[in-house]
């Protein structure tokens, strides 16, 4: 087991060294962009081009060009935003990360704690009234769309019912270290927003997953076992059940850390990874655009190699004695 | 078990995959079952176990287990019989065990189900079953998952979990097909075992006359979901009257029998939707006559059949030589 999670490990790192190669190539090595400028930021002096183009190497070969840049941006840290020169990258990142992370987290575990009783519920209590409802109540989480939902709920909170709520904060963020309860009440309804959806998903995609293993025959052994029917939900066909949430999982955290949980950053005025990204992306801030990328597939290896771990934990079908 | 019938509703129509099936078990019997593919013997088995859950199914007859009526009891009272006093064999080990779970685990859950014993012992005595069904080097394995077993391995380990409680009746769907003939033979010693010891009877279905001429008291023949031919084991063995049961007494070679060609029932298993309304296998019986448009009842004692065929005419074919060994 642990040599398996190493290597998976290993493998992740190889991951991120071709990722972090492609993204560069791509911004500082494709014909007609002018790296040095990119970098200088915007209307820089010819003496600054210059230095610039001393430090980067860029007259210098491609792979040392790709070593200095990956020096200057992880470990002198000193890559400075196209558009707002003089403000380094990396302080950006890791000043948003950590209100992504809050959001994804508490958003995380909602729509975990719903989702997976959701689908027990209606799987359970399929052919009667209830399983319905809940497959209902999944396909309308699934196509409200954020921004509305995050619109509507903050307008009811915010004016209709302003006295019902008056102990919800206005958006915006105030960080865990700060106050931990401010923290919490602020992040409340973006945390509802962002997991009313996934909560809907999840439930749909682990009653699908008990209603079939239901049908398996290692559930039909269980009965013949004269196990009772909870039980063979509970322990036989949720357990398996739950290796394809779980990597169902390890995607959509990857990817909304890595910045997809944009649409609830905006509407909620959360200052995260989505938010920098976008507004980089609209400034052609190509430093800032080149971080948030490779931020983004950092968590997407790291989330799917985290899940890959599980899964042997889960599966032991997975797992590689030697 | 009396009349016994399972159909299921189908979008090309309705299959009858066991029609009026009657069985008896006696304590301490071994009942053997029959039929090709597909003529419904591990359904009937399944629905006796309230196992069937199709809801397109239709179960029908009665099915009574030591002077109670099971047939149709829910759930919450079919579980102390399930696997404590009815042990159940399936027919296709790789899918039979949940894939996730040791198989000491999943043998333990089951004993831990229907007897107080404490985890240790449990598991002391999932040991002792794996290896008394000739599983090496049980105490290690026990700890094994079920895709790191062969499949006759994981037959093994399926047959020491329906063992594990001594269920008064055993009922084993082709418990022996995947493995070998030294295996075969442990197996069904295991099984005798288990009738000698413990005084349960065992229903036992399988495609070979061999495992049927060993083990059984008596035999049920089926076909297409109705029993054809039903008595004890010598008499159907020895004197069959169903031309489908000459035919499968012909499909098996025996010792010391030249077999230079084996005899094959011709025809193929008709489709489940197209078994007519007379005699079911009149469509491949050699001797197939007008009279058979009309369903034969199993009519006799002890050794019962459903044939139109006379005394007669059956001892005129047989002593051609035909059919019958
Ligand atoms: N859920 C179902 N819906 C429709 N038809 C079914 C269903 N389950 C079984 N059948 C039909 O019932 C018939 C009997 O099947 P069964 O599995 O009992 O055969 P069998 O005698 O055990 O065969 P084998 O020797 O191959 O195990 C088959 O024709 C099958 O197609
Ligand atoms: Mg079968």
């Amino acid at each position: 087991m642990f040599s398996f999670v190493l290597r998976r490990l290993a493998s992740a790192v190889l991951v991120m060294f071709s990722i972090s190669v492609m993204v560069f190539l791509i911004f500082f090595a494709t014909p007609g962009v002018n790296p040095a400028a990119r970098i200088a930021g915007r209307s820089a002096s010819p003496q600054v081009l210059a230095q610039v183009s001393a430090e980067f190497g860029l007259n210098r070969p491609l792979p040392v060009r790709y070593g200095l840049m990956m020096w200057h941006l992880f470990f002198k840290q000193d890559l400075t935003s196209y558009v707002n020169i003089g403000v380094k990258v990396i302080p950006q990142i890791t000043g948003a990360a950590p209100v992504t992370l809050s959001l994804v987290l508490g958003a995380a575990v909602i729509w975990l704690v719903v989702g997976v009783l959701g689908g027990l519920v209606a799987a359970a209590n399929r052919g009667r009234w209830i399983d319905p409802l809940i497959m209902f109540g999944g396909i309308a989480a699934v196509s409200i769309p954020v921004f509305w939902l995050g619109q509507v709920v903050g307008l009811l909170t915010q004016t209709k019912f302003h006295s019902v709520f008056r102990w919800l904060p206005g958006s915006g963020y105030v960080s865990f270290t700060q106050s931990p309860g401010q923290w919490a009440l602020h992040l409340l309804l973006p945390w509802l927003t962002l997991a009313t959806l996934y909560a809907g998903v999840y439930a749909r995609v682990l009653r699908a997953e008990l209603v079939n293993a239901m049908n398996e025959d290692y559930v039909r052994t269980a009965r013949a076992k004269g196990l009772s029917e909870r039980r063979i939900l509970m322990r036989h066909a949720l357990r398996c059940s739950l290796i394809s949430v779980v990597s169902l999982f390890g995607l959509d955290f990857g990817s909304l850390v890595g910045g997809a949980a944009l649409l609830t950053e905006v509407v909620f005025g959360l200052p995260g990874i989505g938010m920098l990204t976008d507004t980089s992306l609209q400034n052609l801030d190509l430093p800032v655009i080149m971080a948030c990328v490779m931020y983004g597939a950092f968590f997407i290896v790291a989330a799917s190699a985290v899940v890959d771990v599980l899964y042997a934990v889960l599966d032991p079908r997975v797992r590689v004695v030697k | 078990m009396r009349d016994l019938s399972v159909s299921f509703a189908t979008r090309q129509g309705v299959v009858r995959a066991v029609d009026g099936l009657s069985l008896d078990v006696a304590a301490r019997e071994v009942v053997g079952i029959v039929g090709e593919s597909g003529s419904g013997k591990s359904v009937a088995m399944y629905s006796m176990l309230g196992l069937v859950r199709d809801a397109n199914a239709t179960i029908s007859g009665s099915v009574v287990f030591e002077g109670r009526e099971i047939l149709g009891l829910p759930d919450k009272e079919m579980q102390p019989l399930r696997g404590g006093q009815i042990g159940m064999i399936f027919q296709d080990p790789m899918t039979a065990l949940t894939p996730v779970f040791s198989v000491g685990w999943q043998i333990v859950e089951q004993i831990r189900q229907h007897t107080d014993m404490t985890k240790g012992q449990a598991k002391a005595r999932a040991i002792e079953l794996l290896a008394e069904v000739g599983i090496p080097d049980a105490r290690r394995r026990v700890d094994s998952f079920p895709h790191e077993f062969s499949g006759g391995m994981r037959q093994r380990v399926v047959i020491a979990m329906a063992l594990s409680c001594n269920p008064r009746l055993l009922i084993a769907d082709e418990p022996t097909t995947a493995l070998d003939v030294t295996t075969q033979a442990q197996i069904l010693e295991l099984m005798g075992r288990l009738r000698d010891t413990h005084g349960s009877s065992i229903v036992i279905i399988t495609h070979d006359m061999g495992v049927i001429a060993e083990m059984a008291d008596r035999v049920t023949v089926m076909y297409a979901g109705r029993p054809v031919e039903s008595g004890p084991e010598v008499d159907v063995v020895r004197a069959p009257r169903h031309p489908y049961t000459w035919g499968l007494l012909g499909a098996v070679p025996r010792l010391g029998e030249r077999s230079e060609r084996l005899a094959t029932i011709p025809g193929n298993v008709m489709s489940p939707l197209e078994v007519p309304e007379g005699c079911a296998f009149a469509p491949r019986c050699e001797y197939a006559m007008a009279q058979c448009a009309q369903r034969p009842a199993l009519t006799g004692t002890g050794h019962q059949h459903a044939c139109w065929l006379g005394e007669e005419q059956r001892v005129a074919i047989r002593s051609d030589g035909k059919g019958a060994p």
